[in-house]
């Protein structure tokens, strides 16, 4: 049997041969809990440490600036709840409610946090747009920006279409805004979900300017269950889960040492090979782009195709339904992902695609296809004709019906 | 989310799929928003004995795995029925038909038999203003 095409990898990554090697001491001979004081404990620590402070590096931090998680989503969690905790800890400023900018392209974990601490009247949103390229504006974030702006959080690479935000000019924005502010005033905070922006992205926290910035180990060929949240020294920021010391008392529990020490590893991995690995994905997403406009007609590319992470290829396809291509796709041996709604049970399709512009038809109609370090040429001519065939039969099956039913109207 | 295997089957290859030129009735349900739209075609053919009787059946369906199957369903349902009895076919009936559907889908065995009751209509009300 022909084996089956992965072409979901935003979704999730497999662990890297190497990532799991290193992995696997630490679930048995090194069982050891990294904050016993004996020598088990010892040597999780060390090990926890030295993945620590492979981190610390490639991102151009320090090591008691990064604190794991259990991935992106409490990372994200953390910062907008933790950033609020920590502004109403000071009785001065109950009074006067805080104000976070974030954008309408956000992943969930970021979106229903905001509209958590939004309906508990904690704090007021606002959401920005993107253009239809999909990249947000900086002058619509400056505009947004009020006295009582304490919190910026817009994501480096979006997950559905790849758009990369211009993250490094909103920092620039944010050091200039509170250069001019007095000592008395809010400062504003800014933080990135850079969960699928780690393999291609310039993650350098000094040089994109953020104050936080979350990620998750499993998008990156490391294990699931894993996540950091870099949090540049001094931040406003206080804890939202209660326990133990662990994580300089940022994050209580029990460190998951195996799954550390494969996200020191596999962030090791993309420090030394990443730019070689987005140099290849990139030409054979361009080759999946390219082929699929040209050999299947009324389709299009969703996002802008410049300002686009390399491994992200998105499309619309008339007439066809996002679940029952994906479902026609994996039954062909390809795997992908969709917008449409029908896919995850929601109401509504992709609020990506509904933010960019997309008609709700069009949106219901998208296939998201990413790349990875292990795709290759023949995977993907082998997916973009399994890809044709599946859209001919389900065009032939919804005939007209979409076209008579803007007639009718 | 898990469909039946029948469901797999009549998503794969459906059946009555297609159009119907001179359709006695056409009946057509749903939305762009929710990304299901539907489209049922009947033949009617006058039975001495026993009435109308839906001889033909076509669809077309833009949708999702189910809403196709329980399109396909619908239609295989209604065929050789009398108009009066497949306006008595109920969703439950079309997804029982199926094995079931997961309980969001439930939606889309709906869409189907207003589809068909739609089309019975149309042809009602052609034959009246006639």
């Amino acid at each position: 049997m022909q084996k089956n095409i992965y072409l979901d990898y935003a979704a999730t990554t497999p662990v890297d041969k190497e990532v799991l090697r290193e992995m696997l001491p630490y679930f048995g001979e090194k069982f050891g809990n990294a904050m016993s004081i004996h020598s088990f404990g010892q040597e999780a620590l060390q090990a926890v440490d030295e993945a620590r402070g492979k981190i610390a590096t490639f991102f151009n931090a320090t090591p008691s600036e990064i604190i794991f998680t259990s991935g992106a989503t409490e990372s994200n969690n953390i910062t907008i709840k933790g950033v609020l905790k920590s502004y109403y800890s000071k009785p001065k400023n109950a009074k006067i409610k805080p104000h976070i900018i974030t954008s309408a392209i956000e992943h969930h974990c970021i979106l229903d946090s905001c509209k958590a601490v939004e309906q508990e009247k904690l704090a007021e949103i606002s959401y920005i747009k993107p253009g239809k390229d999909g990249v947000v504006k900086i002058s619509d974030i400056n505009n947004a920006i009020k006295t009582n702006t304490i919190l910026i959080s817009v994501m480096y690479v979006n997950n559905e279409i790849g758009t990369v935000q211009p993250i490094e000019k909103i920092g620039k924005l944010v050091k200039k805004i509170n250069a001019q502010k007095k000592e008395t005033d809010f400062k504003i905070l800014f933080h990135t979900d850079a969960t699928q922006a780690i393999n291609y992205c310039d993650c350098d926290t000094k040089k994109i300017g953020v104050d936080l910035l979350s990620m998750s180990a499993h998008k990156i060929y490391g294990p699931k269950g894993v996540g950091i949240l870099y949090v540049k020294k001094g931040t406003a920021i206080k804890k939202i889960q209660d326990g133990g010391d662990q994580e300089y008392k940022m994050r209580a529990g029990t460190h998951n040492v195996p799954g550390i020490v494969g996200a020191g590893k596999a962030i090791e991995l993309v420090q030394k090979n990443g730019q070689k690995d987005a140099k290849k994905i990139q030409f054979l997403r361009d080759y999946l782009i390219e082929k699929v406009l040209r050999e299947i007609p009324h389709t299009m590319l969703n996002g802008s195709k410049i300002k686009r992470s390399p491994n992200n290829a998105n499309f619309t396809f008339r007439d066809v339904e996002g679940e029952g291509l994906l479902l026609s796709l994996d039954m062909e041996g390809v795997a992908g992902s969709t917008g449409s709604a029908c896919s995850s049970g929601a109401l509504s399709p992709s609020h990506v695609l509904m933010a960019i512009g997309l008609k709700a038809e069009q949106a219901h109609g998208s296939l998201r296809l990413t790349l990875g370090k292990y795709t290759t040429k023949q995977e993907i001519n082998t997916a973009v004709q399994k890809l044709k065939t599946v859209v001919v039969r389900l065009r032939k099956i919804s005939g007209s019906v979409l076209e008579d039913y803007y007639s009718n109207k | 989310m898990q469909y039946s295997k029948k469901v797999l089957e009549h998503f794969t290859r459906p059946h009555n799929q297609g159009a119907l030129k001179n359709a006695s009735g056409v009946g057509m349900v749903g939305n762009p928003v929710c990304g299901d739209l539907m489209k049922i075609y009947i033949k009617v053919k006058k039975d001495k004995k026993k009435g109308d009787i839906i001889s033909d059946i076509k669809f077309e369906t833009l949708g999702c795995a189910s809403a196709i199957a329980t399109s396909s369903m619908v239609t295989d349902l209604a065929k050789g029925k009398t108009v009066e009895d497949a306006m008595k076919i109920t969703r439950n009936d079309v997804a029982d038909a199926l094995d079931g559907l997961p309980p969001i889908k439930m939606h889309c065995s709906n869409l189907a038999d207003e589809a068909l009751h739609e089309a019975i209509k149309d042809y009602r009300n052609s034959l009246i203003k006639n």
